[in-house]
């Protein structure tokens, strides 16, 4: 490209194409290959003009700016995901106390007959770690997420003890893999699947091959479903329920692996509880109005100030920031 | 890459008048007190010179002669300063070219006016700013706004844009440049002149 810029009929230099210049470069040293060479002709680029040095501060500007603002959509009316299909099984518990006692059972005789070549992996708030075992199996830890991993010749275990992980797995028929997480588990019939657990519900979303979940009970009241891709199941103490949902919903389940987080025509507060997922400065909405105005959009998952920007900007939110958190109200 | 996302705040701006700067200072300066005026200036420019394909050039002009005085001595008032760094260009220009703009010797003392407009308070200009990007996004051309988001927000590298997009990657660059390009325009300049 010519360095040498050709004057309109004011003698000025060619502003448009200095700033198409000042672009190419953003672009390249954002997003290609750059090495030392690139970096000492871009300065050699800037020192060569005031004029060159102002068409890239205002570009770079810009492009700062678009990470910070996402993608941010307004609401759509509410547009109902369509649930390809549905199927729930209430699970009637006849004593919870038995349950309690086989449950315990079951977990502490379960501890004891694994090898002590248990290791464990851990995440902090924001965190964000991919684990590549040996057997070829992949697994990216969310946000806040503890695991525990035990291979042996003949099995393959991971409990998960909190938080959210995408397991993809290097199916194996003669070494089951098998994610324990309370008392449910998930075994891998060749899959790639994210177990999410909460304080009183774990979610399974099964994107690729087949996976079955149990709820660890036994006789009566063990109940198993076998996913496919597109399902999603919600399993609590007493229900398990399995949803399909389209690709689109699931690929936003999953945004959280790209560092975003994927709203569509989801309420403030299920938003702002997600966003405080991911970091130590709190979202709290200020009021009962506000909870319930709905938004859309991506987000990058840590920055929260994006996201109150966009509430302020385009619900016209009252946004107050205080030092641990950040409260949005009307 | 340093964050510029602050540069509306007030306390993001060092402030040292009638001083020398570093050239990172320098920067700030320029980022958070002078391009925040490129749509007044803009107005500014199109009422006082007749061939509006010149603004971006005289624009620019104004801007590298901002840049070269504040290196020597940070003016006291950015805007009063860009202003006026405006109209003489403006003057030189209609030396230099011996012809006169229509307009330009009875409406040259609207400085007046442009410097009078009000200025709206920080908060405002963020909310505005993040609306007009959004809006700047919007009506980018399909391709360049997704090769856009899915860098700047899906975090994608360029190869992984490309085939995603099922394109080259060389177009992938062409896309990430034309867009960057029309967003900093409607980003940093006059959007209601904006076709």
């Amino acid at each position: 490209m010519s360095e040498t810029h050709s004057s309109g009929h004011l003698g000025l230099p060619d502003s448009e194409a200095i700033s198409a210049r000042a672009a190419e470069w953003i672009v390249e040293k954002e997003t290609g290959a750059w090495g030392e060479a690139d970096e000492a002709a871009l300065q050699a680029w800037l020192a060569d003009s005031p004029a060159h040095r102002i068409a890239y501060w205002k570009l770079e500007a810009t492009w700062d700016r678009t990470h910070r603002i996402a993608a941010f959509k307004p609401a759509r009316r509410r547009a109902r995901l369509a649930a390809v299909g549905r199927r729930v099984w209430p699970v009637l518990l006849r004593s919870a106390a038995a349950l309690a006692f086989v449950c315990a059972g079951g977990a502490v005789a379960m501890y004891f007959s694994q090898p002590p070549r248990e290791q464990a992996y851990a995440t902090t708030i924001g965190g964000h770690e991919t684990l590549a075992l040996d057997d070829g199996s992949r697994i990216e830890l969310n946000t806040d997420t503890a695991i525990r991993i035990a291979m042996t010749g003949k099995t393959r275990r991971v409990w998960l003890d909190k938080g959210e992980a995408y397991f993809d797995v290097h199916h194996d028929a003669a070494r089951p893999f098998v994610v324990m997480a309370g008392n449910a588990r998930v075994i891998d019939l060749g899959t790639k699947f994210t177990v999410r657990r909460e304080a009183k519900r774990l979610n399974v979303a099964l994107l690729e091959g087949r996976a079955e979940l149990d709820n660890g009970e036994q006789g009566a009241d063990a109940r198993s479903a076998v996913l496919r891709p597109g399902d999603v199941a919600v399993a609590t103490a007493d229900t398990l329920a399995v949803t399909r949902k389209p690709e689109a919903a699931m690929k936003a389940t999953l945004g959280w692996r790209r560092g975003v987080l994927v709203f569509d025509d989801t309420e403030l507060t299920a938003a702002a509880q997600e966003f405080n997922r991911y970091n130590r400065k709190k979202v709290i909405v200020g009021d009962a109005h506000t909870a319930r105005l709905r938004i859309g959009g991506t987000f990058p998952s840590t920055n929260v100030d994006a996201f109150a920007d966009a509430a302020e900007a385009i619900l016209g939110l009252h946004v107050q920031y205080r030092k641990n958190d950040i409260v949005i109200s009307r | 890459m340093s964050d510029t996302s602050d540069i509306s705040r007030e306390d993001a701006t060092p402030r040292r008048e009638g001083g020398r700067m570093s050239a990172p200072d320098l920067r700030a300066w320029f980022l958070g007190e002078v391009l925040p005026l490129e749509a007044s200036l803009t107005r500014f420019l199109r009422r006082n010179w007749r061939n509006d394909s010149d603004i971006p050039d005289l624009l620019h002009e104004t801007y590298v002669r901002v840049y070269d005085a504040a290196q020597r001595e940070i003016p006291a008032s950015a805007k009063a300063f860009a202003f006026a760094t405006a109209q003489n260009l403006l003057v030189d220009m209609v030396r230099r070219e011996k012809v006169v703009p229509i307009e330009a010797a009875s409406e040259m003392d609207m400085l007046d006016v442009a410097l009078d407009e009000p200025g709206p308070d920080r908060k405002a200009i963020a909310r505005d700013e993040l609306r007009r990007l959004q809006t700047a996004l919007d009506h980018l051309p399909p391709r360049a706004r997704e090769a856009i988001v899915l860098r700047q927000v899906e975090g994608l590298s360029r190869r992984e844009i490309a085939q995603r997009m099922q394109v080259t990657e060389r177009t992938v660059k062409w896309h990430l440049t034309e867009g960057l390009r029309a967003l900093a325009k409607a980003f940093h300049g006059d959007s209601r002149g904006a076709p």
